[in-house]
């Protein structure tokens, strides 16, 4: 009974990712996607072979998790260091054979003296965009076929209708002789042609005879050293990592920011672990009064989520208005957050409130696990507060929360929230070259130098994650070999 | 007295004193939300003014929807990376099978390049999904759960398999001898005794949904489909001094559920990260 009912939960489910599957299968071929196309045709075979083979027993129960992990996990760590061998970013987005159509596109000029066309563009039963063309002469043509006036069928395309599909109007395109009928307004038309002619592998201007050749940099280049946008994507080798390292104007203010990184990292574990510690070993006395209440209350910033403690903390720190000038130092002028040095002391100041109250409830935890006896036996043997703080409790401690320690140490490497929240990453380091702050931890100026205004540079962004990545694993590896952790996880 | 001091007095004064640290941020964005001029300035002055004037103004920027969102993205990734974990780490626990040390070892490697780092390379991916499906691509929450979902198995299963372990195995096999299959021991037998450390995943799962800022950042653009982070953000880094009091009430508002999760289950977690470190 029991398992008739969980073959039927199971073929239910099963088959509703197959379901999902087939569908996914058929949007992904419609649009000749297929990379994703194989993904998901080989993930849907995984699930089927699992879930109705034999002998797949422990696989049934890790496969979900596994698929997930593969594809938003494991491929884009992966895609990430091979993008940062690439030049993938603003202006290089597109594959070589895109855009060169759209340098041939955009190299499109009205054709002199050739005759003025009015149109009107037509959206057609399905939706898609036609163009009605009609010469000097009082000839109409619809996409180039002759015909008396708009079909019926048809709808001729208003102003409000031709802004919001602008880009689809632009792109139309009626071949006659001698180029091709196309409009910028959707009222007045024109005969254009490409002034670029591609022909072996390289474009050359018809007007000029200035001849651009493919480069390695992804541009079609001419001699003198113009470049034709947008580029393409293209495997440049370790460029990225040579140019944050050679960039005169970029290594000094890169150097700062690895070395702020390690700082801001190791001062703030070490910050919140002693004030952590400090009120562990002061409130974590039997018989003291209240106890519950202090623990109950000062692990409140740790329960608020600290996105909106960093933002509240950059509206206290505020220089002009803020809470902490206006309302605690009677008006000063203190530049809290643009300062360079004492934004880095309010960023790790904020990021002392945010992690103590983690460590306090980490040390009491590890202090309570001390067994008494211990405790005792050093007392017997003549040992003094100080002496059983220093040779008995604190080693005893930081076994338990070694591995804690460096697992802090590997989020505050990357803790993107505080930085960006509170400062920004300002103030501004003015003479780089990209946009750097000097509070800037690396994570965050990757992201910057990913999404950040004004020119993306994906790739060089994917290198810095690479390095990143190399360090907290280099990190992580050391300390997990040395506590042990791969044993008693395989035992 | 100076012997109470020494044994007890003292140990008030620093408990109080890190009180004060701890509680004045949150005193002052309390009195600036009840502020009704609602400027960085005006709240300077501490419970100078009392009114719901902030809450209200809430309802004129897409709040409600960032706060929803917020709770279905987090509760949604929790829900379902506890489940994903959980069942990897029964498959860890109790079976035997090729890979098996190999799985583990990879886990523990893969879990150490946080998600975050690969933001570039998951913005590329799910723009490219959207090109074939736009209901689980860039712009949506579901691709962003799924997003989330990648890291489910990562440092969490480490946690789950050494409570797992702990578990008599001849609770299965009583229950096998009975008849019971494995998905059954799984579901019935497991799962439900491994609850305490499973509340702490989900919490810890929740918290950290809660909190990610890059990822829902670079996923979602349309204001009524943005989180709490993204939301909030955007309102304070427009305008810091103007919207200071609707952001101070939002920001309290939004505190709300992961503060009461948190008062639930802090017990667990101290238990469960301390107890997941010493074992692995």
């Amino acid at each position: 009974m029991n398992d008739l009912r969980s073959l039927g939960a199971k073929l239910l489910l099963v088959g509703v990712v197959n379901a999902l599957a087939v569908y996914g299968l058929v949007a992904t071929y419609a649009v000749r996607d297929w990379g994703i196309f194989v993904v998901l045709l080989v993930a849907t075979a995984a699930v089927d072979y699992v879930y109705f083979g034999r002998r797949t027993l422990a696989t049934r129960y890790l496969l979900p998790g596994m698929l997930f992990l593969v594809v938003f996990q494991i491929y884009v760590v992966v895609y990430t260091a091979y993008a940062g061998f690439t030049n993938v970013g603003d202006g290089h987005n597109l594959t070589r054979e895109q855009a060169l159509s759209h340098i041939l596109a955009v190299s499109e000029k009205r054709v002199p003296g050739s005759p003025p066309y009015r149109v009107q563009v037509l959206a057609g039963p399905d939706g898609r965009l036609h163009l009605l063309a009609t010469d000097p002469r009082g000839t109409t043509t619809l996409d180039g076929e002759p015909v008396a006036g708009a079909p019926a069928d048809h709808r001729v395309l208003q102003l409000r209708d031709l802004v919001s599909r602008q880009q689809e109007v632009l792109a139309l395109r009626v071949p006659v002789e001698g180029g091709s009928i196309r409009t910028e307004d959707g009222s007045t038309g024109y005969i254009a042609r490409p002034t670029l002619r591609y022909a072996g592998g390289q474009l050359t201007d018809a007007t000029t005879g200035t001849v651009y050749r493919a480069t390695e940099r992804g541009f079609f280049e001419s001699d003198d050293g113009r470049a034709l946008t947008p580029g393409w994507r293209e495997f440049v080798g370790f460029d990225n990592y040579v140019r944050a390292f050679s960039d005169e104007r970029l290594r000094a203010p890169l150097l700062s920011v690895f070395a702020w990184t390690f700082a801001f990292a190791l001062l703030s574990v070490l910050t919140t672990f002693l004030l952590g510690l400090v009120l562990a070993l002061a409130l974590n006395k039997e018989g003291l009064r209240g106890r519950g209440v202090y623990r109950s209350l000062l692990v409140l910033p740790y329960a608020v989520p600290s996105f909106l403690s960093a933002l509240v903390w950059t509206g206290m720190l505020n220089q002009s208005f803020g809470f902490i000038n206006q309302g605690l130092l009677g008006g000063a002028d203190v530049p809290w957050l643009n300062d360079p040095t004492l934004a880095k002391v309010s960023v790790l100041l904020v990021n002392l409130w945010l992690g103590f109250p983690y460590m306090f409830l980490i040390c009491t935890g590890a202090l309570q696990a001390i067994p008494g006896e211990v405790v005792e036996a050093a007392r017997i043997d003549g040992a003094g507060a100080w002496q059983l703080f220093r040779r008995v409790t604190l080693p005893l401690l930081l076994v338990s929360t070694g591995p804690l320690l460096v697992a802090s140490f590997a989020f505050n490497f990357n803790n993107f929230t505080v930085i960006y929240f509170v400062t920004g990453g300002g103030p501004n380091v003015p003479e780089a070259p990209i946009t750097l702050g000097s509070t800037d931890l690396l994570i965050s100026m990757v992201y910057k130098v990913a999404f950040g205004g004004a020119g993306r540079e994906w790739g060089f962004a994917c290198a810095m994650s690479t390095i990143i990545f190399l360090i907290v694993a280099a990190i992580s590896a050391a300390s997990f070999r040395r506590t042990r952790a791969l044993e008693e996880t395989y035992a | 007295m100076t012997r109470w001091f020494r044994d007890f007095g003292w140990r008030h004064v620093v408990g109080f004193a890190a009180l004060v640290f701890a509680l004045f941020p949150l005193v002052f964005v309390i009195s600036a939300s009840l502020n009704p001029r609602g400027t960085l300035t005006a709240s300077v002055r501490l419970f100078a003014d009392a009114s719901l004037d902030n809450y209200r103004a809430l309802g004129d920027i897409p709040y409600t929807f960032w706060f929803v969102n917020t709770l279905w993205i987090a509760g949604a990734t929790a829900v379902a990376t506890v489940l994903l974990a959980a069942s990897g780490a029964y498959a860890f626990s109790r079976f035997r099978f090729r890979g098996r040390r190999l799985g583990m070892l990879g886990l523990l490697l893969v879990q150490m390049f946080p998600q975050i780092l690969a933001a570039v390379a998951i913005f590329l991916l799910m723009a490219q999904i959207k090109g074939a499906l736009p209901g689980i691509g860039l712009g949506t929450q579901w691709g962003l759960v799924m997003v989330y979902l990648g890291g489910a198995m990562g440092v969490n299963i480490f946690l789950i398999k050494g409570f797992f372990d702990s578990i008599p195995r001849e609770l299965d096999d009583a229950a096998k001898v009975d008849g019971a299959s494995h998905a059954r021991v799984f579901f019935t037998i497991i799962l439900r005794l491994g609850a305490p450390v499973l509340a702490v995943i989900a919490l810890l799962s929740f918290i950290a949904t809660v909190n990610e800022f890059m990822i829902a950042s670079i996923m979602l653009q349309d204001p009524e489909r943005k989180t709490l982070a993204v939301g909030l953000y955007g309102l304070v880094s427009e305008q810091l001094s103007a919207n200071w009091g609707a952001f101070s009430a939002g920001a309290l508002l939004g505190a709300l559920p992961s503060v009461l999760l948190f008062r639930f289950l802090q017990r667990y977690i101290v238990s469960g990260l301390l107890r997941g470190s010493v074992k692995g």
